[in-house]
């Protein structure tokens, strides 16, 4: 892992919360969605990090809070050792960290060519009009699209694996060092889906990028990720290294997460009983461990105390947010050797 | 400003590029083809054209003085020799009334809607735009407009001014205003919250590029039509206030004005009586024909 090269993360992010208020309700009770609760993580330069979850665990908005589309109600992000908001500015973050959406066809403006779509960050940042479309016809051409072709194409004129090019053109041209792959390839067909995929990888080498990866598909997950980060109704459950997280699971919210993912050998059923019902209201989350309404081994200490993210010794920095996984946690597997895997 | 460094993609350097993306179809290119295409968007184009010319140059197109009056030949019917379109009230020549009206006429329809535009389409877009606070103070401002009905309104203007061409078009901006901010503010804001917005917000850029780029060209063609509906209201409006005295004064020719002074031979000839009003109907009709075509050849996604 690239962990060791510099001194200080590219990206880190602490205790980052953001509550949503809820409109409507019973008056003079104000209601919120604890979207985003405390999530504190570090990004390394060169990796890639996987942020899994299940729908409305809070992954987009985590997304959106990285890149200042929200504003957090607490919580810092520094950029290179250089806190947001106070060292660096938004316009400053912006030209190094950018984010491409889910949904190819509205991040794209119906009424721009795709060439201008791209040259608008640069010409944003003060490049002269010729100079940035230049640079759009380039990076046309490094996302495999002819800018011949398609430098005055509309969105509407393109499929949706082209589309998903020109919007990852339109993250690079800023020339960020880190991008946020928001669902990028979950809307594109398997085969399209499988060429993105490595059109990132391809441009991750050529441009050094870091990549932030969201993604509902544990197996793309895998596949693209050096580091993994499974969040649960707006917090953090799990973090490590892609290899000890899918091969030796610790969290139980991340185990059934993985043993609901169907397997290619039919010998390998999947045995273990899925989660029942969809997460708890956000609104109104369960006290202690928020998994603790669905988890098979919840006890009286998970409703009391809510766990903290603790690292594994010896497991390459995976941490995770468990009583069973604390010795002397007050939960009746702490003691054994957490769950055996 | 920050200086990007170029891009060390691939072997096209950036001139190169440029030309390479220039080769294909441009976007106005497209628009002149589909335009050419559009037989009824070019008939009202040419009519208007043709119309607007006649009225520049009514001199040469007309006989007789539009001021020239004379009892004896007063409201001769359509076809009368020297006066082929008959004579007014009065004994003027209608055709050199209609031609010499037009001007006013249209000048009273175009300006205060041309302005309106600009006026309600900046503070518009803007509300929208920004939403919170900036647009809650500009929709309750319009709010406020929107209350009088908008002759009153354009009566209560003339009538601190005074009367005149250019107190009309004031009045008439004035009454414009707030339904165009109304329709613009409801349009951004239905762009604001796409993604290509947030997209565009992601890359550092301001409000005003924002809405140059992104917001504008969605947004500006049913601002557009809108629009050019409200021209002939602004001719029929400036007309009533023509009539209350208060906007263009006789012996002037202008439609509205003609369309009320006629009023009073309407059991004598009807057909006379009609020709300001069949005047109006075209320029109105040409202009919201023509607004219709032009959106849709310019609408990129059609």
């Amino acid at each position: 892992m690239s962990a060791a090269t510099t001194s200080h993360p590219l990206l880190r992010v602490d205790r980052l919360t953001k509550h949503f208020p809820v409109r409507g309700g019973l008056p003079g009770r104000r209601q919120v969605v604890q979207a985003v609760d405390d999530v504190s993580f570090e990004v390394w330069a060169g990796e890639t990090l996987g942020i899994v979850g299940e729908s409305g665990c809070g992954k987009s908005t985590t997304a959106r809070l990285l890149m200042h589309l929200v504003r957090p109600d607490s919580g810092t992000i520094a950029f290179d050792g250089k806190t947001l908001g106070s060292a660096m500015s938004r316009r400053d973050l912006h030209r190094q960290m950018q984010m491409v959406f889910q949904d190819s066809y509205s991040s794209l403006n119906p009424r721009l060519p795709a060439a201008v779509s791209i040259a608008f960050g640069p010409l944003v940042h003060g490049v002269a009009k010729p100079a940035a479309l230049g640079r759009a016809a380039d990076l046309l051409q490094a996302v495999g699209l002819d800018p011949v072709v398609f430098a005055n194409r509309y969105p509407h004129e393109l499929s949706g694996g082209q589309r998903q090019r020109i919007n990852v053109a339109r993250a690079l041209a800023l020339e960020p060092r880190l991008v946020i792959l928001d669902e990028a390839v979950s809307a594109l067909d398997k085969s399209i889906e499988a060429q993105v995929l490595n059109l990132l990888l391809d441009l991750k080498d050529r441009f050094d990028l870091t990549y932030v990866f969201i993604s509902h598909d544990l197996n793309v997950v895998r596949f693209i990720s050096d580091r993994v980060m499974v969040m649960y109704l707006g917090k953090v459950v799990e973090l490590g290294p892609v290899n000890w997280i899918y091969r030796q699971p610790r969290h139980p919210y991340t185990r059934a997460l993985l043993s609901a993912m169907p397997s290619m050998n039919p010998r390998r059923r999947t045995m273990a009983a899925p989660l029942f019902g969809d997460p708890p209201n956000p609104i109104n989350p369960p006290s202690g461990c928020r998994f603790r309404t669905r988890c098979p081994y919840a006890e009286a200490i998970c409703a009391a105390l809510q766990p903290e993210l603790a690292e594994m010794p010896g497991e390459d920095g995976r941490a995770i947010a468990c009583h069973i996984h604390r010795p002397g946690s007050g939960h009746s597997r702490a003691t054994q050797a957490g769950l055996a895997a | 400003m920050v200086e990007v460094p170029a891009v060390p993609v691939s072997p096209l350097d950036a001139a190169e590029a440029v030309g390479r993306a220039q080769q294909s179809k441009g976007y106005w290119q497209r628009v002149r083809t589909r335009l050419r295409q559009d037989k009824v968007t070019l008939a009202m184009a040419a009519v208007l054209a043709l119309l607007l010319v006649m009225v520049i140059f009514a001199p040469y197109f007309t006989l007789h003085d539009p001021y020239d009056g004379s009892v004896l030949r007063r409201l001769k019917p359509v076809g009368t020799p020297g006066y082929w379109l008959g004579t007014d009230e009065v004994g003027r020549d209608l055709w050199s009334r209609m031609l010499y009206g037009g001007r006013l006429s249209l000048l009273a329809g175009v300006v205060p809607v041309a302005s309106a535009l600009l006026i309600g389409g900046f503070l518009g877009t803007l509300a929208g735009y920004s939403g919170g606070l900036v647009n809650s103070a500009v929709m309750r401002l319009a709010d406020v407009l929107y209350a009088f009905p908008s002759v009153l309104l354009a009566i209560a203007i003339t009538g601190i001014l005074g009367s005149g061409l250019r107190n009309t078009i004031i009045a008439l901006t004035a009454a414009f205003v707030p339904p165009i901010i109304r329709i613009s503010e409801s349009v951004t804001t239905q762009a604001r919250h796409l993604d290509f917005v947030e997209a565009a917000r992601a890359s550092g850029a301001g409000v005003l590029m924002i809405i140059r780029y992104h917001i504008l060209n969605n947004v500006l063609g049913p601002i557009l039509v809108y629009a050019t509906s409200l021209i002939s209201i602004s001719i029929i409006l400036s007309a009533g206030l023509s009539f209350l005295g208060l906007g263009v004064t006789p012996p002037h020719p202008e439609w509205g004005l003609m369309l009320n002074s006629l009023r009073q031979a309407l059991w004598v000839d009807p057909v006379i009586c009609a020709m300001p009003g069949v005047m109006i109907f075209i320029t109105s009709m040409c202009f919201n024909l023509l607004s219709d075509g032009l959106r849709q050849a310019m609408d990129v996604r059609l």
